[in-house]
């Protein structure tokens, strides 16, 4: 994992610094609400329902047990005790005072943590693979190169206040676990024939309002421009991309007014006065910073292990979680394993400080002392051992870790809508909770298989609704809540945006009409055909029927 | 005292007296562009800056001037003894290119001062416009903003080319000083520390 030297460390100190003075400021008010606005945003900082959110910065997703104990701590402190991790890897609170940010800012500096530009129009966070150099199906480890980004756009002078908001995601294997369509840029690390290493760019990405997936801007880009390159298209973004409403801002539509060979046409003429300029990256700084991410000392293991085949044999819930929660390794003996952060009836993504010290505790225990936040809202510990399994999963059990629900119907991407957040149309975390009781069964939720349900509280698409093989989307409709559901969305190489259903639902309707449509593919499939397969094979015709059959407009309700 | 900071050979400081008056172009009604309800504030790249009336109704003080791009792009004839003399500078709005300026006029290095205006200092466009005016069109005068010039942004605008600062008025350019100083390494490559640290220093 990457370590700061004193140039990192002094650049996260000179922030805090920089935040305490200008929180002082905007508390003494000699500045505005308006002029405190993007200073806030840029470190993380929302106004929301009751409280400031504070977002930390959690690098594509790579944390050590230190870090998850300050994290802790922190809840503890200043929070309610509790965390929440991000669809973009990162963790938040929900209850700080602003009064204590710059507080809880000089807490996370001291183990290399920060949360400089989590939100605001800025360059935010890059995200990557969970499994990021451990999976099996990985051509090139991502990290390195996520690293030298994040260093890269950490205070870009010139792309401080762009049109809005920047997302990169980074990717570095043959199946894409980072979305990378579904960003501002997102970039595929592969080698050609001679082992070169590659990059594909896409370019304009993005859920919200409108969302839109990637176009292949440039499909082999050496690595050693990765910087240059992205100047060049962030500098055509800054300079041509619409200020003038907050909807068409992204980079997406700058990328479909012009039409991706106009767009690339130009990056490429501003490209050509960076390329081989002086951030032009060199063999030796990519070595400083891949060494930071080598494998730990795995042991010499063979890729079976009795006792574990005997206990999972005996212990049906055994077997589940190591159906569910564990994965494939590329070193023989090790597994990846999931810490569930969906149990029914809490708000998916949170997780106690508590829970947060067991983590930690697991971490150091079984897994070299790191884990990974998903995007999917879960904590991965990426090396352990395949005869420590069933240990952990008793200890994680015990810590309400071990739902063994991983890929499945009740694993739902959840924003925190109208709970906390003031742009809400309703709330996501009540009907995340009411699927998750009608789902709870676990056979039930097993024999449905991989599911991918996602639900946002408004068109700004924080819960992925777009990408869910399932999405649900609070809808504004005078002054009650309700839902608008779509299916046919998916992440991954072949990515597709949901298309919805028809009318919306109210509130207590969505889980019935979730229910519904499990029936209408669990009657259908064909083997080992998942829910999308089905989606993908038969159209939504009979899912809408079967949905819509006894609904007359305003009056019959959807039962479960 | 004005509250223009300039800095010079990296040192930053208040200067007495200005000396450069700053033209603004005749204000006409124009409508109001709104959107979603919203007044639209900002002009997009490419959107007209002045009108005919505006640029023929434009009076231009003696003594040293800064004037509207548009100004001098349709009078730079009535200009030329005054270029010479080291009186003219030219401003650019927000929206404005600054290669609409290098293309009329190829040596940039004639006017003592080039200016940006910064209409909302939300708006990250002249942070473009300044590493461009520096590095692409090798502007070495005086370069500076105002306008919504806020000392929060300083940093920023010192890297991307910046050096003079017209804070806005009412606030203090005292303060504002420390601002420039922000951050002592910064990561990157940019116009002004043109290396990224990695270059600048062995990391180990
Ligand atoms: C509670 C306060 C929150 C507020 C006010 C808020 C606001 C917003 C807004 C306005 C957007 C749309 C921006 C745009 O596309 O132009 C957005 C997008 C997004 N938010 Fe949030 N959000 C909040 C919490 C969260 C949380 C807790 C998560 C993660 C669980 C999250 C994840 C995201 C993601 C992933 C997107 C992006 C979609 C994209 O790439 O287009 N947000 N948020
Ligand atoms: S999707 Fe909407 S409701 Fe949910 S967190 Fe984002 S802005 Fe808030």
């Amino acid at each position: 994992m990457y370590k700061y030297d004193e140039y990192d460390q002094r650049i996260v100190d000179e922030r805090v610094a920089q935040f305490r003075d200008q929180t002082r400021r905007y508390l003494a008010g000699e500045l505005s609400e308006d002029e405190f606005k993007p200073l806030r945003l840029q470190n993380g900082l929302y106004i929301q329902r009751y409280a400031p959110m504070l977002r930390v910065a959690v690098p594509y997703g790579l944390l050590n047990s230190t870090q998850i104990r300050k994290l802790a701590h922190i809840a503890r402190t200043w929070d309610k005790g509790y965390a929440h991790v991000s669809t973009r890897q990162n963790f938040q609170y929900n209850w700080p005072e602003l009064k204590n940010v710059p507080d809880i800012l000089a807490e996370l500096a001291t183990v290399e943590m920060h949360a400089i530009q989590t939100s605001g129009n800025c360059i935010r966070n890059v995200t990557t693979d969970q499994f990021a150099g451990i999976a099996p199906d990985e051509v090139v480890d991502p990290r390195p190169l996520a690293e030298i980004i994040r260093q890269w756009s950490t205070f870009h002078p010139e792309f401080a206040l762009l049109p809005r908001k920047f997302k990169f995601a980074v990717s570095g294997s043959s199946n894409d676990r980072a979305v990378v369509q579904m960003h501002d840029i997102g970039l595929e690390f592969y080698r050609d024939g001679s082992g070169e290493l590659l990059i594909k760019v896409w370019v304009g990405g993005g859920l919200g309002r409108t969302p839109i997936l990637g176009e292949v801007i440039e499909a082999a880009l050496p690595w050693q421009h990765l910087l240059t390159y992205a100047d060049a298209i962030i500098r055509v973004y800054n300079r041509h991309g619409r200020r003038d409403n907050i909807y068409k801002a992204r980079i997406k539509i700058l990328v479909k007014a012009l039409g991706i060979e106009e767009f690339k046409r130009q990056v490429e003429a501003e490209w050509a006065h960076h390329k081989d300029g002086p951030n032009t990256i060199t063999q030796a700084e990519f070595d400083r910073v891949a060494k930071f991410f080598t494998a730990p000392a795995y042991e010499t293991l063979t890729d079976r292990d009795a006792g574990i085949d005997a206990k999972a044999a005996e212990e049906k819930a055994f077997a589940n979680w190591l159906k569910r929660n564990v994965h494939a390794h590329k070193v023989a003996g090790y597994r990846a394993v999931t810490l569930s952060l969906k149990p029914t009836g809490i708000a998916p993504g949170d997780i106690s400080d508590k829970q947060l010290e067991v983590v930690a505790d697991l971490a150091d225990k079984y897994s070299y002392g790191e884990l990974r936040t998903t995007h999917e809202q879960n904590i991965v510990l990426s090396d352990v051992k395949l005869g420590d399994l069933y240990a952990l999963w008793q200890e994680a059990r015990a810590a309400g870790l071990a739902t063994p629900n991983i890929g499945l119907i009740t694993d739902i991407i959840c924003c925190p809508g109208g709970d906390f957040c003031d742009l809400a149309n309703a709330k996501s975390i009540p009907i995340a909770a009411s699927i998750q009781q009608l789902f709870d069964d676990l056979d039930y939720q097993h024999d449905i298989g991989e599911l991918e349900l996602n639900i946002s509280g408004c068109m700004n698409s924080c819960g992925h609704h777009h990408v869910g093989h399932i999405g649900v989307l609070g809808v504004d409709k005078g002054d009650s809540e309700w839902y608008q559901v779509s299916i046919g969305g998916k992440q991954g190489n072949d990515a597709s945006l949901g298309a919805v259903i028809g009318p919306s639902f109210a509130a207590d309707e969505v889980a019935g009409v979730v229910k519904r449509l499990i029936d209408v593919y669990l009657e259908n499939r064909s083997v080992d055909e998942r829910f999308i397969d089905t989606v993908r094979r038969l159209g939504h015709t009979p899912f809408k029927e079967r949905v819509y059959a006894d609904r007359q407009p305003g009056k019959q309700k959807v039962e479960a | 005292m004005s509250n223009l900071i300039k800095l010079q050979d990296g040192h930053a400081a208040i200067v007495a007296a200005d000396g450069w008056q700053i033209v603004r172009l005749p204000v006409v009604e124009t409508e109001v562009k709104k959107q979603a309800g919203k007044v639209v504030l900002f002009k997009l790249t490419g959107a007209e800056s002045a009108t005919a009336e505006q640029i023929a109704g434009t009076e231009v003080p003696a003594g040293k001037v800064l004037l509207p791009l548009s100004v001098w792009l349709a009078r730079k004839a009535e200009f030329a003894a005054r270029v010479a003399a080291g009186e003219i500078g030219v401003w650019l709005a927000t929206h404005e290119l600054i290669e609409t300026l290098a293309e009329d006029q190829t040596d940039l290095n004639v006017f003592p001062v080039i200016a940006v205006f910064i209409e909302r200092f939300a708006d990250g466009r002249a942070y473009s416009t300044g590493a461009l005016v520096r590095s692409r069109f090798g502007f070495k005068n005086e370069l500076r903003a105002f306008g919504d010039v806020l000392r929060d942004q300083l940093f920023f605008l010192k890297r991307c080319g910046f050096n003079a600062y017209d804070i806005r008025a009412d606030r203090s350019a005292e303060d504002a000083l420390a601002s420039l100083q922000d951050f002592s390494e910064p990561y990157q490559g940019a116009t002004v520390i043109e290396q990224p640290v990695w270059r600048r220093y062995a990391r180990g």
